[in-house]
């Protein structure tokens, strides 16, 4: 098994978090793991991106230009990495903000109105937890034990009151995928 | 189980310096290794094993107060990125002239110049074949995954040690800030004044009535006296070269094509080899992870049957001179490189191959 997953969003959104989390995860499953993010003279309420990359075996290239996910977040995102996805492969993004919806035919395009699941979950700030959820319904990778001992790894021990609220996120989440296009 | 932490390269430097019983961290940020003494900072190892970190007020600084922990036979190491490592080379030049060992890591950024903070490998020139003024080399060793960054400190200074000699890390902005699982490895007590003693008699710890003199110096005056220290350095040199050369070969069994690329460059180019291979093309690739002491003989026996050897770098071509030292004329070698801070993709780099070997 390997998957290769971009997230890729606004600065502030939790895109390298999500990331994170994902990769801490999966560590938790005994899997090899990269996380690569794009980094530059980046700046808040600039773009941020970050390819994780999941596999059984030891990963060679940390590079690839084609995804089998594609976590899309903003318009920008959409306009540069909606081409990338594999054929087959699944592109998962937040509607609001997004002017263009995706075109393509053969992947499968799915919906998380993530901003809606966090303020239901009482905290804007697991927005991008809502988003792994809904990503790990469609694509069950890791196993939500090892997500919740990933989540642990993740968050400072005195924020520990707020692991709950985050595996709320994902759970409620993971129910609020739209699925727009399967093939 | 050793504990499996998800980290970047830069956090496994640090982590590791506090593990493997550093005595002293000296530094000043630039991108993309910051997280080395903002880790250190945070971990505060002041605390617990003692070890100092301090921000020095320049790079200069830095390397200088490495000159002076290490004269106490102290683990001292620094960290920086090109235009940093530049300002530092003077202090390099001088340890090596006075056979002083410490770790320094430079995740190397685009230049030149200031440059850009992106990945790049052009420092291979600098740090490889100088480093510094004068007739020296420093040991080099190229990381290419965070958990060499993790292993590769205390093997730098196991190295630096045992020669006499800085030794530097030179790693790139893809393996500093790209997370990986680094698995730990048992912590090393820092020394104590004995184990100085003892693993650096030569170190200014204190004159004790009956001991000779040590002096540390890189000042010589004299020709003669500066020709058999050369020489002395010339019989080190040797001795590394003969002992010390280490590199990792993927598919080079049956391989009649060869990439020679390191760092997170061979990783990159491993990929490329995989996809040459489902093409029915065999490839295979040699990855230097010492670049001083150099691989030439390993890569001179396989140019052997090679039908073509390419070098893949991020910089404009600086190791391809190695190759083609190693290779002397055996069969034809190519480059591939992007600069500036852009990174290759397997398919530019089987684009490239398949150019240059006029194949389809």
């Amino acid at each position: 098994m390997k998957e290769e997953i971009i997230i890729a969003g606004f600065g502030g959104q939790g895109v390298l978090s999500m990331g994170k989390v994902l990769a801490y995860s999966a560590i938790m499953q005994d899997m090899e793991v990269t996380w690569m993010p794009s980094y530059g003279p980046e700046m808040r309420g600039g773009t941020a991106n970050v390819c994780v990359i999941l596999s059984d075996k030891k990963i060679g290239s940390p590079i690839v230009t084609k995804y089998d996910t594609a976590i899309i977040l903003n318009q920008q995102s959409m306009d540069k990495f909606e081409k990338t996805v594999k054929a087959g492969g699944l592109l998962l993004y937040d509607p609001s903000g997004i002017t263009r919806h995706p075109e393509r035919k053969d992947i499968t395009v799915a919906q998380i109105n993530a901003i809606d699941v966090a303020a239901g979950v009482g905290n804007s700030k697991v927005y991008n937890m809502a988003v792994l959820g809904a990503f790990l319904r469609l694509r069950p990778v890791v196993e939500m034990e090892n997500v919740r001992k990933g989540l642990k790894k993740c968050i400072p021990a005195r924020y520990s009151e707020l692991i709950s609220l985050n595996e709320d996120a994902i759970v409620k989440g993971s129910e609020s995928v739209l699925i727009i296009n399967e093939i | 189980m050793a504990e499996k932490i998800l980290m970047k390269g830069n956090e496994a430097i640090a982590i590791s310096a506090i593990r493997n019983g550093v005595d002293g961290y000296f530094g000043y940020p630039i991108t993309p290794q910051s997280e080395v003494m903002e880790t250190l900072m945070k971990e505060k190892p002041w605390e617990t094993s003692g070890m100092v970190v301090l921000q020095a007020e320049s790079e200069t600084s830095a390397v200088n107060m490495i000159y002076g922990g290490a004269c106490c036979g102290k683990k001292v190491m620094t960290s920086s990125s090109s235009p940093g490592v530049s300002l530092m080379c003077e202090g390099i030049s001088y340890m090596a002239g006075a056979e002083l060992p410490c770790v320094i890591v430079d995740v190397m950024r685009g230049g030149p110049g200031l440059g850009t903070i992106q990945p790049s490998q052009s420092d291979y020139d600098m740090i490889v074949k100088g480093g510094g003024h004068g007739d020296f080399h420093n040991i080099v060793i190229a990381p290419a995954s965070a958990q060499d960054m993790y292993d590769f400190v205390d093997w730098g200074f196991d190295l630096a040690f045992r020669y006499r000699n800085p030794v530097i890390i030179l790693a790139d902005g893809i393996i500093g800030q790209m997370m990986e699982k680094v698995e730990m490895h048992p912590v090393k007590p820092r020394r104590t004044a004995e184990d100085i003693l003892r693993d650096a008699p030569w170190a200014t710890t204190g004159k004790t009535a009956g001991r000779p003199r040590n002096i540390i110096t890189s000042l010589s005056l004299d020709s003669d006296i500066q020709e058999v220290f050369n020489q002395k350095l010339s019989r080190k040199y040797a001795e590394i070269e003969a002992k010390e050369v280490k590199y990792i070969e993927y598919l080079t069994e049956d391989a009649e094509y060869l990439f020679v690329a390191f760092g997170c460059a061979s990783r990159i180019c491993e990929a490329a080899v995989d996809e040459l291979r489902q093409d029915g093309i065999k490839a295979g690739l040699l990855r230097p992870v010492t670049l001083y002491p150099y691989p030439f003989t390993r890569v001179s026996e396989l140019s052997a049957r090679m039908k073509s050897v390419m070098s893949i770098e991020l910089n404009l071509g600086q190791m391809v001179t190695d190759v083609r030292l190693a290779v002397e004329g055996r069969c034809p070698v190519g480059f591939y490189g992007r600069q500036g801070g852009n990174i290759f993709t397997p398919e530019e780099i089987v684009d490239a191959f398949k150019k240059f070997n006029n194949l389809k």
